[in-house]
């Protein structure tokens, strides 16, 4: 998450100091995603330094120090809310490696390694509608952070409801002489070799 | 549920749905089932709720044993105790919502004025009851779910048993509809979910995990949530 465009966002609301943006970026983010003093004066510095925000005593320093978005700092906010992050290479993802690596490995029931799996992402998902049950409706910030959550971790067992699928039906058909398809695969996410 | 499994057909024919579930719900628990199609999720329903008698085992609803009990006696039981959500809801469409939520009271005998008057609280709990009044075709899906919920647990229903209760609702609905059955749970009802969305199944205090009709694996109660909200600072 880009901590420098969070900056922007709160500073277009109006001038504040450092201490209030770490508190309020905190506070709209439900207190999921904690932020050091140092980051925020380390992000500030290089806001300024490239003409987005500007402080308004540059002599002074620490906590009293205020800060404005510039003209310049608003039309890369704007730009920055409306570019979709780049999601068009597949993550490098440890658990689709642990699954492809349990094909290979003799002794390893895969159907095993997807359970562990599932499980352990019920749980979270447990704990986080739990959250959700018991403080969201309070706060629509937190609410939508622990909506996010809950659908990536879904979507995780999703992919693994349809790979157990997958693999049960290939199991019960005869073999395909497919043996390039693994290597190709295999390049693409950027396994180690 | 003690040991029980559950065949269908015989010899090379032969389905095993469900094979040596040992599954118990104490009151005011929430357990949720999960499995891919075919697993027996629904096939463990029915049993549970005395409309399919399993091969073998045995199925105690409140501490009573269903083989034990007569035909009667158990239709009494579904009537009085069981309450039921399905995926299509069920609704009687030439019924208003009030008479749909007080047509199990009626037919356990309970006077039409009384049982009305169970239907329209279970409505109101349920923040419905403006629509009571209003027949199936004229209520929204979610309202639709809302009023079965209410059917389900009219009176002093203490085992609530869904199947695929969000249906083909929208996720917000469907996190609606598992607030109803959770405070169903709070006031002191057993309930069973089962599905295949882990959505649903994460308001559950338990996660059963079905598959070719055995128990393999279940949730541990989950650690204070609060966990969650102390993960090492980004960068």
């Amino acid at each position: 998450m880009s901590v420098r465009h969070a900056l922007l966002a709160l500073l277009s609301g109006g001038p504040k100091y450092g201490l209030q943006l770490r508190q309020e970026f905190e506070a709209r983010t439900g207190d999921v995603w904690p932020l050091n003093v140092g980051q925020v004066y380390t992000t500030l510095q290089r806001l300024e330094r490239d003409g987005l925000v500007e402080s308004d005593a540059p002599d002074t320093e620490g906590p009293q120090k205020g800060f404005h978005i510039t003209h310049q700092g608003e039309e890369e906010l704007v730009e920055w809310l409306h570019t979709p992050p780049d999601l068009s290479s597949p993550p490098r993802d440890e658990l689709v490696i642990k699954v492809l690596v349990a094909l290979e490995v003799s002794g390893v029931d895969v159907h095993d390694v997807i359970q562990v799996h599932r499980r352990y992402l019920v749980e979270l998902m447990q704990q986080w509608t739990r959250l959700k049950e018991d403080e969201a409706e309070f706060d629509l910030g937190f609410a939508l952070v622990v909506d996010a959550e809950l659908f990536r971790l879904d979507s995780v067992i999703r992919w693994l409801d349809t790979a157990d699928g997958r693999l049960k039906r290939a199991a019960s058909e005869p073999p395909r002489s497919a043996p390039y398809a693994l290597p190709k695969l295999r390049r693409r996410i950027g396994v180690p070799r | 549920m003690r040991d029980v499994s559950k065949t269908y057909g015989a010899g090379h024919t032969e389905v095993h749905a469900l094979q040596d579930i040992n599954l118990s719900v104490d009151a005011g628990a929430l357990v949720a089932v999960m499995g891919a199609s075919g697993s027996g999720k629904s096939t463990l329903l029915t049993i549970a709720g005395s409309l399919e008698d399993p091969t073998s085992g045995d199925v105690y609803v409140g501490g009573a044993l269903l083989s034990k009990m007569s035909r009667n006696d158990q239709a009494r039981l579904r009537r009085r105790s069981i309450g039921y959500v399905f995926q299509d809801f069920n609704l009687l469409a030439g019924l208003s919502a009030v008479e749909n939520v007080a047509l199990p009271l009626e037919l356990d005998g309970i006077p039409a004025r009384k049982a009305h008057t169970a239907g329209m609280a279970a409505l109101e709990e349920l923040g419905l009851a403006d629509r009571a009044s209003h027949y199936p075709d004229e209520l929204s899906g979610g309202e639709r779910q809302r009023v079965s919920i209410a059917r389900a647990v009219v009176g002093e229903r203490h085992l609530l048993l869904a199947d695929e209760p969000s249906g083909a609702l929208d996720s917000a609905n469907g996190e609606a509809v598992m607030r109803l059955v959770l405070g169903a749970c709070r006031r002191g009802v057993a309930a069973v979910v089962v599905t295949h969305d882990a959505q649903l199944a994460s308001w559950a205090d338990r996660v059963v995990f079905l598959r070719d009709g055995r128990v393999v694996d279940q949730t541990m109660p989950p650690p204070s949530p609060e966990s969650l909200l102390e993960p090492a600072p980004h960068t």
